[in-house]
């Protein structure tokens, strides 16, 4: 890991935000030096990508986050058996991140997960769709603004006429 | 772009000519999609063109769930995703939970934690094969597996009262500690269930029909596969001998031996093949831990620091001393109740890998609980595995990812 970290503040130093030390290395990169930090990694052996996911950082603002998402990557080594962290933090008002589709066939599915539950766009995603929530949802609901329960006028169009059928076939 | 059924059918209705691309819509209700997966494929002729799948119809919102209750009661969340293996997902939200709380779990409920993760890999290993072989047209298999799962289950319901739903895996160790009745049971199982692995693999290792419906479908080189982030034994029979079991061991599986076993061709037989030997290796590892509970009879099953059932909002810090007649004395100074940071933990699911990454802020709820589930990768590669294939053969594609949708929609 030593020449990773040497090789990463050498080459990276513009875009490093922070270099830590947690329960696995975790590294935070500006969103602009980041497709070619990530192309860096896999071509180091991080070739296995666990995980891709959105958090929101609405209200709580731990270590003095400026902005409100942040998106984080799990990424693992086969070889050096190692796991680390990448984070990338995207601001509410200019709301989108590079897609990785062309590193990791993978990161489609995780990606089209995260615009569905977050909002964040994914610049150059061949096929950037809702995949969990149906297609005419309105709304991110992993947003921490979005209620557990909506109120019954906000409902989703389709429940709503599910109710109002039933509700003429008993009458 | 949305496709309906409606304009699949009028599409079909409207086009000219018959070399038009021939649009199906399976599931969500089809007998061999395991659950509720809908998959719109483009056809020619009975050839696989393109497929599209449709998830979203058991989606419960989990993770949204999980920031509003605190996280003794998200683990019974995690229950209800990989309902065939309930037990393998507790051990992974504790296992996250434990690593946020800096918690050290006492070693006997490190055993009985690896006894009964393995007692989920057997138990959805024969439910797969059970239903794979059914899929495929085999129906003897799934009697004989289902009635070996039946001696599981009947195991599972003596050690927590539960045959589905177990949560008896919680933050800081376990519920309860077995008694000497179910570790007599699980010795007589351990004993008999490999002659029952052979009796499967009479039935169909070398049949004629299952041979020609698995040898040489949906291969998968090693490359392919990572890009794909494919893991578990669809990853292994492709040759990547990636376990998390061994590459980052938890619980106890670093001081039992198993082997990792590995295909070579990476097709549907290949696979099957692995999976047959994981039975063997899950036997073992069982046996290995009951002979080690002997050594640790007695001792504590839950960590002295595990946090109560209903965590507190906050609580008010104890003084250092306690005071000799009134017990505590509680001062005005309110502190978390959870170290605030975040933990990542992973394991080996009878799927693949499991991983939950978790953010705290100091409540006793999580404020972000992210679920990395194997069938959801597996699923979003099924268009890349079947393109070229029969429409007979997704089936054994399906069948051969093992999937829950459980688990995929969360």
């Amino acid at each position: 890991m030593e020449e990773l970290y040497k090789e990463i503040n050498e080459r990276f130093s513009k875009f490093l935000l922070k270099l830590e030390e947690k329960d696995c290395p975790v590294i935070t990169v500006k969103r602009e030096g980041f497709l070619d930090f990530i192309e860096f990694l896999k071509d180091f052996g991080f070739k296995h990508l666990i995980d891709l996911c959105g958090v929101d950082y609405l209200n709580y603002k731990p270590e003095k986050k400026e902005e409100r998402f942040e998106v984080v990557y799990h990424l693992y080594n086969f070889e050096k058996r190692a796991l680390i962290r990448v984070k990338v933090p995207i601001p509410e008002s200019d709301c989108w991140q590079y897609s990785l589709t062309f590193l990791w066939e993978t990161s489609n599915w995780f990606e089209r997960e995260c615009w569905d539950m977050f909002g964040i766009k994914f610049k150059g995603h061949p096929d950037l769709r809702r995949l969990l929530m149906p297609e005419d949802w309105e709304g991110f609901p992993l947003r921490k603004d979005y209620p557990l329960y909506l109120e019954e006028d906000k409902e989703w169009k389709g429940y709503k006429e599910l109710k109002r059928k039933t509700k003429g076939e008993h009458s | 772009m949305s496709t309906t059924l409606i304009e699949i059918t009028s599409k079909q209705r409207n086009s000219n000519s018959w070399e038009e691309p021939f649009f199906i819509n399976m599931g969500p209700q089809h007998p061999s999609t395991h659950g509720v997966l809908r998959l719109v494929l483009e056809l020619e002729g009975e050839t696989i063109v393109h497929c599209d799948p449709r998830i979203g119809y058991l989606h419960r919102g989990v993770e949204k769930l999980a920031e509003n209750l605190n996280y003794n009661q998200t683990v019974v969340l995690s229950d209800r995703l990989d309902y065939i293996a309930s037990a393998a997902n507790n051990v992974a939200f504790c296992l996250a939970f434990e690593k946020l709380f800096g918690l050290e779990v006492p070693r006997r409920a490190k055993l009985l934690r690896t006894i009964v993760g393995e007692m989920a890999r057997i138990s959805s290993h024969l439910l797969w094969l059970a239903t794979h072989a059914l899929d495929i047209g085999a129906m003897t298999v799934f009697l004989y597996c289902f009635r070996d799962r039946e001696w599981l289950l009947n195991i599972f319901e003596k050690i927590c009262g539960a045959r589905l739903t177990h949560s008896y895996v919680r933050v800081g160790g376990v519920r309860l500690d077995f008694t000497q009745e179910i570790i007599d049971e699980l010795y007589k199982f351990t004993e008999e269930f490999p002659n029952r692995i052979l009796e499967y693999e009479t039935l169909i290792d070398v049949n004629r029909i299952w041979l020609k419906r698995t040898i040489d479908i949906a291969v998968v080189t090693a490359e392919k596969a990572i890009n794909l982030g494919l893991t578990g034994p669809v990853l292994r029979g492709s040759g990547v001998p990636y376990d998390v079991r061994k590459f980052r061991p938890y619980d106890a599986y670093s001081e039992v031996e198993f082997e990792v076993p590995v295909g070579e061709r990476g097709d549907t037989y290949d696979r099957y093949k692995v999976r047959m030997k994981e039975l063997r290796q899950s036997n073992w590892i069982i046996r290995q831990c009951l002979d080690k509970l002997a050594e640790t009879k007695g001792e504590p099953v839950l960590a002295e620091g595990a946090p109560d059932l209903l965590i507190p909002e906050k609580i008010k810090e104890p003084e250092p001393k306690p005071h000799p007649k009134k017990g505590f004395i509680f001062t005005g100074k309110e502190v978390d109740v959870v170290p605030p940071g975040e933990a990542f933990a992973s394991i080996e699911s009878p799927k693949g890998e499991l991983a939950v990454y978790v953010v705290s802020d100091g409540s006793n709820k999580p404020w972000r609980l992210r679920i990395r589930t194997p069938s959801f990768v597996h699923i979003s590669a099924i268009p890349e595995l079947s393109r070229g294939y029969m429409i007979a053969d997704l089936i054994a594609i399906i069948g051969t990812l093992d999937v829950v949708l459980g688990d995929c929609d969360r």
